[in-house]
């Protein structure tokens, strides 16, 4: 795993957390290395703080996100809505506001880490008759007249346990427990945030959304197959 | 509606948006008023200034004239006397003959009073065929005494039929036998022609005076009215928050000087509200400064005394239970810190709401579920009272979530084990929820300092949540971001409640509250 922090004394005591829970991290302290150290160390999650010398978190964010889907989870020392919303909208997956506890960490990485259990073959399918989308579980594939669709885990997960029940309301609590792992209430942006990207890449019209549908008041649903 | 109905209506709505428009226009305008006043005023001292020097020269006039008559008449008395003297009044001819004699001789004898008819009465009754008929009343005057005279329509010549106003002076002429009267008629076409033209020439230029009159004053309440007109609009635009709006100055009178002084109060004004916005600026810097440069330091703190705490039991016994007092210490710490920097945030007035069309039961339950472990620590028991239908309310939930928690952490602090009740009522405009205590209550007056900052009912108290002393505070700037109410009520042994009420959707005006803000509950009598 690849840890993006520009403080010292913190990236130390990351390193100490993370190896006694069995992670290798690696470090890089400053923006602009950030994409070349994660160009070889192929990380399977990256640990990012959002104010960097050099290229800022957001850019550096995005700059992996071209790339990749490797989850990303921001280390952000403002709540400010603006600053998690353009986070979040720049590709990161999740984030934990500064000062956390390891524990907290912890629970958020290995929840984007979180392997799924073998089903077999797995598909589903979901959106207007005459598009629909078709997702191979197993396989990590959401296609759509033979068309693949890059969806980065996350959202491939989002849109797996919107399809798995396709009648079913989920509200944002509910998803932010089955997709990000939350046990207690956490923060609802996150949700609204990551419906919006996936929208933006599954549907037709993002504007019209057929796929992923808003149930006003209560939450979202999956568009009938 | 009948067809004479609309029209009557008709008729009365053009009425009154005609007196709307002229009561706008009136109250609106200053130089209309003022030329409306000066108007008034100046026609009636001049209608009585007017009237004044007619009615003046009119009687000189016609005193002058009844003088030269009076004394026309007197002149020719004598020569009437000797003409009549003789005269037998019932001999119709003599009698004709000597007024014949008379009428030329007088009419001859002088114009000083104007031209003049003359008429003779003889004592004997229609042996003369005058064309003016004398009233009795002038002639019983005539004989009763020496002259007389009375104001009458006379003929302008001897024999004319036309009458025109004029004056009639009669006087006694003794004959032999019997009084003879003699009148002389002057018509006053003159004069009367005189007091017209006075007339006309005082009218005209009094209308003239008048209009004068009213020209200047608009003229000069223009010259006020303008500018100010203008301080007006600017101070509109000023207001509208263009800030670099000024007024142009000429000149050093007064009217200058309002426009310097009101350039002045712009230019303060401006420099005072580009101070407040780059302190305002500053704040946010600041504050978001503040955030990192403290929390990065603390991050690494706090996984230090977490790594500390898991490994206490290793320690000896001091210091294992400092790494306890560390990390619970932190905790506080840190949301001490979450509170200052969101009161900040709202002092500097970049907090924003994102709302979003919620049910507030699950905000609700969301709110008594974090609150669990801490009601287990007071011992007291949570009990909800929700309604069984769902209530959509146009909300931030972080921030209403914040309230209540804010709310029931402030509750379980002073329940004293007795449960806390949550209640939520609701209408169509607007959403309550009250929480409930039946601790200790708040002294009377407290109920208005519970939102102050950093304030404690009783100091000697202990708090196990370690309040930071802004929970309520910023839940009243929470309350106010959604403009809502949050309001307390206390009363000391009975307990406190709050009540937070919400508009339904935002922007909506609360006006009433669906639940009340003191108890009404059944734990009264405990």
């Amino acid at each position: 795993m690849l840890v993006v922090d520009d403080d010292s004394a913190l990236a130390e005591m990351l390193g100490i957390v993370l190896r006694t829970d069995g992670f290798e991290p690696a470090f890089v302290p400053d923006g602009s290395r950030a994409l070349q150290a994660f160009r070889e160390t192929k990380p399977d999650v990256v640990l990012l703080d959002l104010m960097l010398p050099g290229l800022s978190g957001i850019d550096v964010c995005r700059a992996i996100r071209a790339e990749s889907g490797t989850p990303i989870i921001m280390l952000t020392a403002k709540s400010d809505t603006v600053d998690v919303v353009l986070g979040l909208e720049s590709g990161a997956d999740d984030y934990v506001v500064k000062p956390f506890k390891p524990k907290e960490l912890v629970a958020r990485m290995r929840a984007r880490l979180r392997h799924h259990e073998d089903v077999g073959s797995e598909t589903l399918t979901i959106g207007p008759l005459d598009a629909p989308l078709t997702i191979d579980v197993p396989a990590h594939q959401v296609t759509r007249d033979g068309g693949q669709i890059a969806l980065t885990p996350l959202e491939f997960d989002l849109l797996v346990a919107l399809a798995r029940k396709p009648r079913q309301v989920f509200t944002r609590e509910v998803l932010l427990e089955q997709v990000w792992g939350y046990r207690h209430a956490a923060d609802t942006r996150l949700v609204n945030v990551h419906v919006q990207r996936l929208r933006s890449k599954v549907e037709r019209d993002p504007e019209r959304p057929e796929v992923v549908l808003t149930v006003r008041g209560v939450g979202y649903k999956a568009g009938p197959p | 509606m009948s067809a004479a109905a609309r029209a009557w209506r008709a008729v009365g709505t053009r009425a009154r948006r005609l007196r709307n428009l002229v009561v706008g226009t009136w109250q609106h305008s200053l130089q209309l008023r003022v030329a409306t006043t000066t108007l008034l005023v100046t026609g009636v001292v001049v209608l009585v200034i007017g009237i004044f020097i007619v009615d003046q020269v009119a009687e000189g006039v016609l005193r002058a004239k009844r003088e030269a008559a009076i004394q026309q008449a007197n002149v020719g008395l004598d020569s009437a006397r000797s003409a009549f003297l003789d005269v037998d009044s019932s001999d119709a001819g003599a009698v004709q003959k000597a007024r014949s004699q008379v009428i030329s001789t007088l009419s001859a004898n002088g114009r000083s009073a104007g031209l003049f008819n003359i008429t003779v009465e003889s004592p004997t009754p229609s042996d003369l065929t005058n064309s003016v008929k004398i009233s009795a009343g002038l002639r019983d005057a005539v004989k009763d005494h020496d002259l007389a005279v009375q104001y009458a329509p006379v003929p302008l010549t001897p024999t004319g039929t036309k009458r025109v106003p004029g004056l009639i002076v009669g006087e006694p002429v003794q004959a032999r036998t019997g009084l003879f009267e003699l009148y002389y008629l002057f018509p006053l076409t003159a004069e009367q022609q005189t007091i017209a033209l006075l007339q006309r020439t005082v009218l005209l230029s009094g209308l003239g005076l008048v209009l004068l009159v009213v020209a200047i004053a608009m003229l000069v309440t223009r010259q006020v009215v303008r500018p100010v007109r203008v301080a007006a609009r600017t101070a509109g635009r000023l207001a509208e928050g263009d800030l670099s709006q000024r007024i142009s100055v000429r000149g050093t009178d007064d009217i200058a000087r309002l426009g310097r002084s009101f350039n002045d109060m712009a230019g303060s004004l401006q420099r005072q509200i580009r101070r407040l916005e780059d302190l305002s600026r500053l704040q946010r810097r600041f504050t978001s400064d503040v955030s990192h440069e403290l929390r990065t330091p603390l991050t690494t703190i706090r996984m230090a005394a977490e790594l500390l705490h898991a490994g206490r039991d290793e320690f000896p016994p001091e210091l294992s239970r400092s790494a306890e007092l560390l990390r619970a210490e932190l905790d506080r710490f840190e949301s001490l810190l979450d509170d200052l920097l969101e009161i900040s945030r709202y002092d500097a007035g970049v907090a924003s709401l994102e709302s979003e069309t919620t049910d507030i039961r699950g905000v609700v339950t969301t709110s008594v579920d974090a609150s669990r472990m801490l009601a287990e620590r007071h011992g007291s028991e949570v009990v909800v009272d929700l309604p069984n239908r769902p209530v959509p309310v146009d909300i931030d939930a972080r921030r209403v979530e914040r309230i209540l928690r804010n709310l029931l952490g402030n509750a379980l602090d002073h329940s004293e084990g007795k449960p806390v009740v949550v209640t939520v009522g609701y209408d169509d405009d607007a959403v309550a929820v009250t929480v409930r205590d039946h601790g200790v209550g708040l002294r009377p007056g407290e109920a208005g300092l519970v939102f102050n900052r950093f304030w404690r009912g009783d100091p000697s108290r202990s708090r196990l949540t370690g309040g930071t002393g802004l929970g309520l505070a910023i839940s009243l700037e929470d309350a106010r971001l959604h403009d809502g109410w949050l309001q307390a009520w206390g009363e000391r042994g009975k307990g406190a409640q709050f009540r937070l009420t919400l508009p339904r959707q935002a922007g909506h005006t609360l006006l009433t509250s669906p639940l009340p803000l003191g108890p009404d509950d059944e734990y009264e009598d405990e």
